[in-house]
């Protein structure tokens, strides 16, 4: 077995190990022990600022400090950066295409016992929608951490997800190359194409092998960068395999499914169905049985691959 | 607070303002559309700001350590892109296509597309905290620079002026200097009427700040209290400048009709004799 490290931990090591070798600050919304930005700060005081539980200033802060030519990453949970200072984030700092990078850990419902306040299954959708931000949502430590470093070098705004809930290392550090915008293929496959993205990664990667067992050959693409998306990874898959099945811990309204569909409907419509929460709210609970609460699921992904193979004309 | 200012000196800005106060009237005449009334409200202190107060630059608009202004208040912008225009950022001509889709002046201002303009400013409540980042910016990297944001009265009841007003306190930002412009009015009324925002000083004074109280068409005053804020150390300073929305055109001066609208043919040359009676 993998070893097993939440995206959350990872970006805060991964702040306070870049941080000896860039020159970047670091806020948070009185979140820090929890988005693990308190590994920065515990490290780096004089770079670490708490804005306190007021995310909107934060956001704005963020932004005239990049205005300055200072790079800066601001950390919240997901609902409160995408969700409570949606409209700061589109103003401050996506309009201007300020250098801001959105930290923002507890996404999805694996948040878990907090339950449905705080399990945001919308930011993607929201982030989306604003032109020129860059979002990535990484699939296991490995990614996280890489995420991190390209942020930094990156010019322009970056929202980035991170989960709470421990997820398997899938991902090699010395050996993993990690490019924005870059999808990419875990297993080849020519019946259906599993397209996943964060935590549902490594479920995609093992309902390929199920697949397998039952004669069903399934390519797996791995999504980190949601926006600007791999068109072209995605649309060899869809002439390649002729059906897709997305899988994200989202919303299946305007996350990857979406992305994703939009790509196929207008290069290449083939069968797309999606896995992923299915237009309702969290609720409070271990994560395991929440996952199966929400199909977010190996099964699941099974399920709808076998689908979306009937769907193929 | 006494202060003197030479009357040379005096005369001199009386009549920058009164050409800044033209400007404003020719752009929004122009455009047919815009926000008279709280341009006129500021003009008096941008024109203060830009002239003898700010360490800037317009031969290099992006100079990393110059001074820095948010308006806060974007829809005010009239006033300054013309104070821009005036000092020389960008020719004087651009004025008249406030608003087109053939210019950079926008509705509400934006950084990438203005030489001048520091920070995109129109959704209201997100500039002051903007301001908050560059002057926190200003104290992780020791530069010198100075940061104003002109805040808006009726934009005091966003909720996010009195986040940023913590944090500017928090961080001790002395380097910061927030102007209230407390002209009164707002779009559905009178602020005391629409959601009264006052007492600003008791609440800013609580919040941290050190408050200093002019007439923000008074330039005496207007000079003593950036001299006064610049001696702070160790709390960030807010300036509430009393102020008469639609100052200098009579028929403008406290209608909160002339918030977001423009005068007609007749109203603009009545406007403009009168302020050109004054220079």
């Amino acid at each position: 077995m993998a070893e097993k490290l939440a995206t959350r931990e990872a970006y805060g090591n991964a702040l306070a190990e870049f941080g000896d070798k860039y020159d970047f600050v670091v806020l948070d919304a009185d979140l820090a022990a929890a988005t693990k930005t308190g590994t920065f700060k515990k490290k780096f005081p004089e770079r670490f600022f708490d804005c306190g539980i007021a995310e909107g200033n934060m956001i704005s802060v963020a932004a005239g400090i990049a205005t300055t030519g200072t790079v800066v990453f601001a950390s919240s949970f997901a609902m409160f950066a995408a969700g409570r200072a949606f409209e700061p984030i589109r103003n401050s700092i996506g309009y201007p295409h300020l250098n801001v990078k959105i930290g923002a850990t507890h996404a999805g419902i694996t948040v878990g016992e907090d339950g449905a306040t705080h399990q945001c299954n919308e930011d993607i959708a929201l982030m989306r929608t604003i032109p020129g931000m860059t979002i990535i949502n990484p699939a296991d430590a490995t990614e996280a951490r890489a995420a991190v470093e390209a942020a930094i070098k990156f010019q322009g705004p970056v929202y980035m997800r991170f989960g709470r809930f421990a997820v398997p290392t899938l991902f090699d550090k010395d050996t993993y190359n990690f490019e924005i915008g870059k999808g990419v293929q875990m297993v080849d496959g020519k019946d259906v194409t599993i397209v996943a993205t964060g935590l549902m990664v490594h479920m995609a990667i093992d309902a390929a092998k199920v697949l397998a067992e039952r004669g069903i050959s399934a390519r797996v693409i791995n999504i980190h960068t949601i926006k600007p998306i791999d068109r072209e990874i995605i649309l060899k898959a869809a002439a390649e395999t002729g059906a897709i099945v997305t899988a994200e811990e989202h919303s299946i309204i305007g996350g990857l499914g979406s992305a994703v569909s939009e790509v196929v409907c207008e290069g290449c419509p083939v069968p797309v169905v999606r896995v992923g929460v299915e237009d309702q709210y969290g609720h409070s609970g271990k994560v395991p049985p929440l996952l199966e609460m929400y199909g977010l699921t190996t099964e699941n992904i099974v399920a709808k691959a076998e689908a979306a193979i009937a769907l193929k004309k | 607070m006494v202060y003197f200012m030479e009357q040379t000196k005096l005369n001199q800005l009386k009549q920058t303002a009164a050409q800044i106060r033209l400007d404003i009237l020719e752009e929004v005449h122009a455009a047919n559309s815009g926000h008279p009334g709280g341009s006129l409200s500021i003009t008096d202190i941008i024109t203060y700001l830009y002239y003898e107060e700010m360490n800037v630059n317009p031969a290099d608009p992006k100079w990393a350590d110059r001074d820095r202004l948010v308006l806060s208040k974007g829809h005010t912008a009239p006033a300054l892109y013309a104070v821009l225009a005036e000092k020389g950022y960008f020719p004087r001509e651009e004025l008249k296509k406030l608003r087109q889709v053939d210019s950079f002046l926008q509705g509400h201002p934006d950084m990438k597309g203005t030489p001048g303009v520091d920070m995109t400013t129109g959704s209201l409540g997100l500039g002051f905290s903007a301001a908050c980042g560059m002057a926190l910016s200003a104290k992780i990297n020791e530069k010198s620079y100075r940061t104003y944001a002109i805040i808006g009265d009726g934009e005091s009841e966003e909720g996010q002026i009195w986040e940023a007003a913590m944090f500017a306190a928090h961080y001790k930002l002395d380097n910061i200097c927030a102007i209230f412009d407390w002209n009164g009015l707002q779009i559905d009324g009178p602020v005391a009427e629409v959601m009264n925002p006052t007492p600003f000083d008791s609440k800013l004074k609580a919040f941290g700040f050190h408050v200093i109280m002019i007439d923000g068409h008074d330039f005496e005053q207007i000079a003593a209290a950036f001299a006064e804020a610049k001696t702070v150390k160790g709390q960030p300073t807010a300036i509430i400048a009393k102020t008469t929305k639609g100052k200098g055109v009579s028929f403008m001066e406290n209608q909160v009709g002339w918030h977001g609208a423009a005068p007609n043919d007749e109203q603009y040359a009545t406007a403009v004799a009168e302020i050109k009676a004054t220079m």
